[in-house]
């Protein structure tokens, strides 16, 4: 039931995109956002899909996986563009399809709706080729500077990688609960939203009592080893950039390049 | 309640390409007034195939009848006959202890019983509930405290309690000793042989366990890769004790000690049971062979 939990999920593959570097997925997934919000108009944005596409190519994660991302947030999407619809500000000389509804109000709409959707998958690439551990690897990394100012990176790094690893984990247990509490005759699928919340507290409370156990367990599983994020802690896998760091890097490169020359275009074309 | 299966069939991740088939043909019945025994490695499918009894897992092809329901492939399942059936069948999971989540242990064994009979009057629910707590050897005073103060073994007598409060027909338990020590084990097998004696018709344990079996059960089924590869009675299923070993499963103590016997020209013939054997070996010690 929970176990299609696709945020965060690891795809097994040796693809391109794979073997990249974290931190520079990591900075380049930046620079790709930034990439998405600098385009102003259909046509950048096409070029920032077609982009998407090329690097989903490069990952050989099957489209399909990509796309579930899209699922979590499909509400939203629709919120979004329902709402955009309804208040779009009519201006002079726009065309009235129905009530509110005017040609340019769909087309911002879909717009919002288009850069929330490359947003998403853009990301979903990341987790989907990147696994939990090297991604946290990749942010400790990059955010070692901070430890400068007394920030506990690798703390928060293995915080991090902690709770990416219990995501699967507790899902499971979290079925196991349902199934258990369904057999004591639980009804979560009937009644109002109310008594639909109140059906949840015979879930939550075990998972919450059992995140807690297994949270103390962890614990003192550490303490027994003696571990300690010291400074003198050596890492087994280091990070090391490749050729195809740099290609990737000039290919985002050309992105940004290629929207910023479209949005000009366009004013110009429009002026 | 009987339990019928019939070439039940089982897909994990049905519509991917990597599914795994966790039920493969099982052909099994579980007969009513037994005491029985399923056994198999973990992912053999013993969990799979309990919680289809309980219709918490949708049957995906195949037939499966337990008691009066047809719970099989093309029925019509309306939630009525489901919370009918789930009143009727009893499941009780690995580690029942982390399914608790009530202020006292009084709510926690009361919730199945309130879900199962809406308009129960206050008087039947806590007939009901004491009633469960007796039968699983917890002394009424209990019932205002919170479960989560108990001891490992108790909370898992709460737990078991907040199932039977319910009174199925059928209660299956899911490696129900699991983790507790040898006399806790002891105790809660005698309290299930209490239970079927007096309140439970049919009860179903699964285990890994051999010698839990073979000292329990009154019918086996093992279970493995998704087939239920041997039926019968505990004497039937561990006299093939070369079959199970080929599987890869242990038989248990008194069977390894009859197949060494045998090898030395002495027949016991034992239910395998420790006493059992015990006593038809000194009978024939002190007959003088």
């Amino acid at each position: 039931m929970l176990g299609d939990v696709t945020f965060g999920q690891y795809y097994n593959a040796k693809s391109f995109l794979h073997k990249t570097d974290p931190r520079t997925k990591l900075l380049l997934l930046i620079a790709y956002i930034v990439a998405v919000f600098l385009a102003k108009d259909f046509l950048s944005l096409a070029t920032v899909l077609a982009f998407l596409i090329i690097a989903i190519i490069f990952s050989s994660v099957p489209l399909l996986s990509v796309l579930k991302s899209i699922k979590a947030i499909f509400v939203i999407i629709v919120f979004t563009f329902v709402l955009n619809v309804l208040f779009h500000v009519k201006q002079e000389g726009e065309t009235v399809y129905f009530w509110v509804v005017t040609k340019e109000g769909l087309l911002s709409a879909s717009f919002l709706s288009a850069r929330l959707i490359l947003l998403v998958t853009g990301s979903s690439l990341l987790t989907l080729t990147t696994t939990p551990v090297n991604l946290t690897d990749g942010i400790e990394s990059l955010l070692k500077p901070l430890a400068l100012i007394k920030f506990p990176v690798h703390d928060l790094a293995l915080v991090m990688s902690i709770a990416l690893r219990f995501i699967p984990t507790l899902a499971n247990e979290t079925d196991r609960i349902i199934s258990a509490q369904k057999a004591r005759g639980a009804d979560f699928e009937s009644g109002n939203v109310f008594a639909r919340i109140k059906a949840l507290i015979p879930v939550l409370i075990p998972l919450i009592v059992s995140a807690l156990r297994r949270a103390d367990e962890l614990g003192d599983a550490m303490d027994a080893r003696c571990y300690s994020g010291s400074k003198q802690r050596t890492k087994y896998k280091k990070l090391t950039f490749t050729f195809r760091d740099v290609l990737a890097t000039l290919f985002t490169a050309a992105l940004i390049a290629g929207v910023v020359i479209l949005n000009g275009c366009n004013i110009a074309v429009l002026a | 309640m009987r339990v019928v299966a019939e070439k039940l069939n089982f897909y994990y991740d049905r519509k991917s390409k990597n599914k795994v088939r966790a039920l493969a043909d099982v052909d099994l019945v579980i007969p009513e007034g037994s005491f029985f025994g399923i056994i198999g490695h973990t992912g053999s499918g013993k969990s799979t195939f309990i919680q289809h009894i309980d219709a918490l897992i949708p049957v995906q092809e195949g037939k499966l009848v337990v008691g009066n329901y047809d719970i099989s492939k093309g029925k019509k399942a309306d939630k009525k006959m489901l919370k009918e059936l789930r009143s009727k069948t009893g499941i009780v999971f690995q580690y029942p202890e982390y399914q608790l989540f009530a202020e006292t242990i009084y709510q926690d064994v009361a919730f199945g019983f309130k879900n199962f009979n809406k308009d129960a009057t206050d008087e039947e629910v806590k007939n009901a509930v004491y009633g469960a707590l007796a039968l699983v050897g917890l002394d009424a005073s209990v019932a205002a405290r919170s479960p989560f103060e108990l001891s490992g073994g108790q909370k898992r007598r709460v737990a078991i309690a907040g199932v039977i409060v319910s009174k199925p027909e059928i209660l299956i338990l899911d490696e129900p000793v699991a983790g507790l020590d040898p006399l806790g084990k002891k105790e809660l097998m005698t309290l299930l042989h209490a239970i079927h004696e007096r309140y439970v018709k049919t009860i179903v344990i699964v285990s890994h366990d051999m010698d839990e079996v073979a000292e329990n059960c009154t019918d086996v089924a093992v279970f493995s890769e998704g087939r239920v590869v041997m039926t019968g009675t505990p004497q039937e299923v561990f006299s093939r004790a070369e079959e199970l070993e080929k599987l890869r499963l242990d038989v248990p103590v008194t069977a390894k000690l009859t197949a060494a016997l045998k090898g030395c020209g002495v027949n016991v013939a034992t239910n395998y049971t420790m006493d059992d054997f015990v006593s038809k070996v000194a009978e024939i010690y002190k007959s003088g062979r």
